[in-house]
């Protein structure tokens, strides 16, 4: 199980990286999948079976679909490509990288520091989850629908006002009120 | 190996971040968000794995959940953005502000 | 019958409240129904609780009511509370009765005047007032009715607004008496301190137990207690507001600024004349202050041209009286001479008013004369007035408390003195008054006749300056529970050397000021602008309070502020600039933040 852990996080940390310099969302999409799937096999290494199909169901299926139907809208092409390029320009990436590192430093810091006592992992089924989803956390399962409701509506308005909007110079103007 | 995992929790939380400051394309920076999302439920798996207790999972679908219209509400309106400005980049909204 | 006496105060409290609330929406008549009506009810009410006091005194002869405490800090609790003894039965009788008198005068003098219900509230605001001054058992209480006399003063002056000047000369007579004001509020801070409590009653009688006599504590509250009535009652160094004060109408010079306000500081130091009397040296200070007032203020009457600036020297001249007679602690006749006072001074300015009237809001005496046959009415009344003024013996009040006031003089010969000279003047100003307007030829045509309503109130206190003396037999044991039994004083020489000024004055004022122009030399041009007392506090105190302001026209303090405020703008500018819009900033402050916690998590 160790040997499955440690590859499948490497291969999460790889693909991650692949995916952040890629300049084609596309690719960039597949390498995220990848990422994906291998945090799965993480998930599951960790005992939680139910959580790590969750994960290649959710994210890595009905999210990730989501992600391509809206590039393919967008229909982004070579000249994306080259914006993208023209976007991400030489020493951008120093910033950021200094940060995540010094984030990365002080958290692995902090946990190595922070020892407790280990248990071997044990396999939580979905027997459990369901109970304890819809036993203690009833008010929370009420909450994520009532969240999710609200993403529905959301994305409908801002997608239908999209287009029977007033034109982008209306909108500009209204903004600089 | 928890403690592995938390690690690794911590650096895919890292890189989301990296890449959310990094990219100025709208759809790259969902895609970050989505996987520093990740990384949260990763550490809350673990979290869950140490205890040995369904807690940990339960966030982790809420997390789901919360991602799932994050993304929904997110895509809208890079879609909206992309119709008015026709254009990704993230600080051509800046035109935004107020 | 003395459970009644807080209607007094609440009749025209309630009345002043009701007509500045709605009195703009009523009918004129019951303006002024209401207005009066409300003054009756007091002055019945007073006279009844008169009778009953009189007629059974209560224990201590004095009568405490209760109404309820005001404030309740820690040890102090000053109540609403109404204090009646012989001292405070006596002026709210006058006070109420004058009032009604001036009251119903009005309703008729103010008749064509648009802000007639506006004239009515203030001045039942006023009666209010002035009877929480008189009856208050505290001062605190004496304080609030102290001032709302003074707010209602400065109202009234000011009360044709339209014209600048008016409006000025309030706010001088607001200024001025406020420096007395703050004087007598440090007197009160500074007794209550000292003894614990502003109690009249207990605050003298632990004075007396505390203070030895001429200490030095006695003599500095003393002393600012007398600052606050000299400001209120116009005397030497604060009496310039009240010539100006007669911008204001006529019932209102007659009702506040003769008859009953200014006399409030005389109250004042005779209810507190205790104090006076273990600080021997400010109560001659009071005794100087009075004799000099009644000199300065009288040579100023002799030259005035405007009527009523002649009968508001005399008011300073009178007041000054009261004040000697204080100052010799001959507190009854001081008392006395307020009330008789305040129906001879009522009665002459009442009867200016008709003159004013009838002439077309002539005020210039020069511009009156002959009178005598066109205004009868007006002239009868200026004649009892008059003499009773300058104390013609023997016939009117005024001589008797006059002549009281001289002979406590004569233990000091330059009082005394004073005080003689004092009728001289008084009889000078007087008929030169009397025989300029209604002798002579007539140089104005007379427009109106005076009506029932005004004409009653004048024959009223003319009756009342005439035998208003004749009480004092019983009056003089009855304040003596108060003021202690004064033997006395000898008054067949005082009485004697008063009646010779009186007919040396008469007799001078028809041979000598009877000319057809004011006097122009410069004596008289001194004495006409009130000793040059303008002039001088206009050179030391508001010109360079006008300088200053000129110079501190960009307030130095506020400098501060607006440093403040560009500090602010600059920061603001600072962090405008970490507003930009551009999301990837606010997420890179976001990680910036988080690594600090996280890295103060780890070190601290």
């Amino acid at each position: 199980m160790h040997v499955v852990f440690y590859i499948s996080a490497a291969i999460a940390v790889a693909a991650t990286l692949l995916m952040l310099r890629q300049l084609n969302a596309v690719h960039a999409l597949i390498y995220l999948v990848i990422s994906l799937l291998a945090v799965a096999v993480v998930f599951y290494t960790l005992g939680a079976p139910f959580a790590a199909a969750l994960e290649v169901i959710i994210y890595a299926g009905a999210i990730m679909v989501l992600f391509v139907f809206v590039v393919m809208l967008l229909n982004l092409g070579q000249a994306a490509i080259r914006f993208e390029r023209k976007l991400l320009g030489k020493g951008s990436w120093i910033c950021p990288a200094v940060l995540a590192a010094i984030l990365i430093a002080e958290l692995t810091w902090l946990l190595i520091e922070g020892v407790g006592p280990m248990y071997p992992p044990m396999t939580i089924g979905p027997v459990e989850v369901g109970a304890a989803l819809f036993g203690p956390y009833m008010i929370g399962v009420e909450l994520a629908s009532m969240l999710l409701l609200a993403g529905l509506v959301g994305a409908y308005h801002i997608g239908r006002r999209e287009r029977s909007g007033p034109e982008p110079a209306d909108v500009s103007e209204e903004a600089h009120k | 190996m928890i403690r592995d995992s938390l690690i690794l929790a911590s650096v895919l939380f890292a890189l989301g971040l990296a890449g959310v400051l990094l990219r100025r394309n709208v759809v790259f920076v969902l895609m970050s968000i989505e996987v520093m999302l990740n990384a949260a439920g990763l550490a809350f798996i673990a979290a869950g794995a140490r205890w040995q207790q369904a807690d940990g999972q339960v966030m982790f679908i809420f997390i789901l959940a919360m991602a799932a219209a994050e993304v929904a509400v997110g895509l809208a309106l890079v879609l909206a953005l992309f119709h008015h400005y026709k254009s990704l980049d993230a600080d051509e909204a800046s035109r935004m502000k107020g | 019958m003395l459970d009644l006496l807080w209607l007094i105060p609440a009749a025209p409290f309630a009345s002043a409240a009701v007509l500045l609330l709605v009195g703009r929406r009523m009918p004129r008549k019951v303006v002024a129904t209401l207005g009066v009506v409300s003054i009756a009810v007091s002055a019945i009410v007073s006279g009844l609780v008169a009778i009953a006091f009189i007629g059974s005194p209560p224990p201590g002869n004095a009568y405490d009511q209760h109404l309820w405490t005001w404030i309740a800090v820690g040890g102090f609790h000053p109540g609403i509370a109404l204090y009646l003894d012989p001292l405070s039965l006596i002026m709210t009788l006058v006070v109420t009765f004058v009032s009604f008198l001036i009251h119903l005068y009005s309703t008729e003098f103010m008749a064509g005047d648009e802000g007639y219900a506006r004239f009515f509230a203030y001045m039942n605001l006023f009666v209010a007032s002035m009877v929480m001054l008189v009856l208050g058992d505290n001062l605190l209480l004496l304080y609030l009715g102290w001032e709302g006399v003074g707010l209602c003063s400065y109202l009234l002056i000011g009360f044709w607004y339209r014209d600048p000047a008016n409006g000025r000369a309030g706010q001088k007579a607001f200024i001025v008496t406020r420096v007395g004001d703050t004087s007598m509020a440090i007197g009160l801070f500074l007794l209550f301190h000292m003894l614990g409590t502003l109690n009249i009653q207990e605050l003298m009688a632990r004075a007396r137990a505390d203070w030895p006599v001429g200490s030095g504590l006695a003599i500095a509250a003393a002393a600012l207690l007398l600052g606050g009535a000299v400001g209120k009652s116009a005397q030497l160094p604060l009496q310039t507001w009240l010539p100006d004060a007669m911008a204001g109408p006529t019932p209102t010079s007659a009702l506040i600024h003769a008859a009953t306000m200014v006399t409030a500081g005389v109250y004042l130091i005779a209810r507190t004349h205790v104090l006076y009397e273990i600080a021997p040296a400010v109560q001659l200070a009071v005794a100087i202050i009075g004799a000099a007032t009644l000199l300065l203020a009288g040579f100023s009457a002799l030259v005035q041209t405007d009527i009523k600036r002649v009968l508001a020297y005399s008011t300073i001249s009178q007041i000054g009286y009261m004040f000697l007679a204080l100052g010799l602690g001959a507190w009854s006749a001081a008392i006395f001479h307020f009330m008789t006072h305040a129906f001879f001074k009522a009665l002459l300015f009442l009867a200016a008013g008709i003159v004013i009237e009838a002439l077309h809001q002539e005020h210039n005496i020069f511009h009156m004369g002959g009178l005598r046959r066109e205004l009868p009415v007006a002239f009868w009344a200026f004649l009892a007035g008059g003499c009773a003024l300058a104390g013609l013996p023997l016939v009117t009040a005024g001589s008797y408390s006059k002549d009281w006031i001289i002979a406590s003089a004569s233990p000091s010969p330059a009082l005394w003195a004073a005080a003689i000279a004092g009728v001289l003047l008084t009889s000078l100003y007087t008929f030169r008054l009397i025989f300029l307007v209604f002798f002579g030829t007539a140089r104005t045509p007379v427009s109106k006749q005076p009506g029932v309503a005004e004409q009653i109130p004048v024959w009223v206190l003319a009756v009342l300056s005439i035998v208003g003396g004749s009480e004092r037999p019983a009056y003089r044991p009855f304040m003596a529970h108060l003021f202690g039994a004064t033997p006395k004083p000898p008054e067949a020489l005082s009485t004697i050397a008063a009646a010779a000024a009186f007919f040396t004055g008469l007799v001078c004022a028809w041979y000598f000021l009877r000319g057809d122009a004011p006097a122009t030399n410069p004596l008289a041009r001194f004495w006409y602008a009130g000793w040059g007392f303008d002039w001088l506090y206009g050179r030391i105190f508001v010109r360079p309070v006008e300088w200053a302001a000129r110079v501190n026209h960009n307030d130095v303090i506020d400098s501060m502020y607006d440093g403040l405020a560009t500090l602010a703008r600059f920061v603001w500018r600072g962090l405008a600039l970490t507003e930009n819009g551009k999301l990837r900033w606010y997420a890179a402050a976001i990680a910036g933040g988080t690594l600090i916690f996280v890295a103060l998590v780890i070190f601290l």
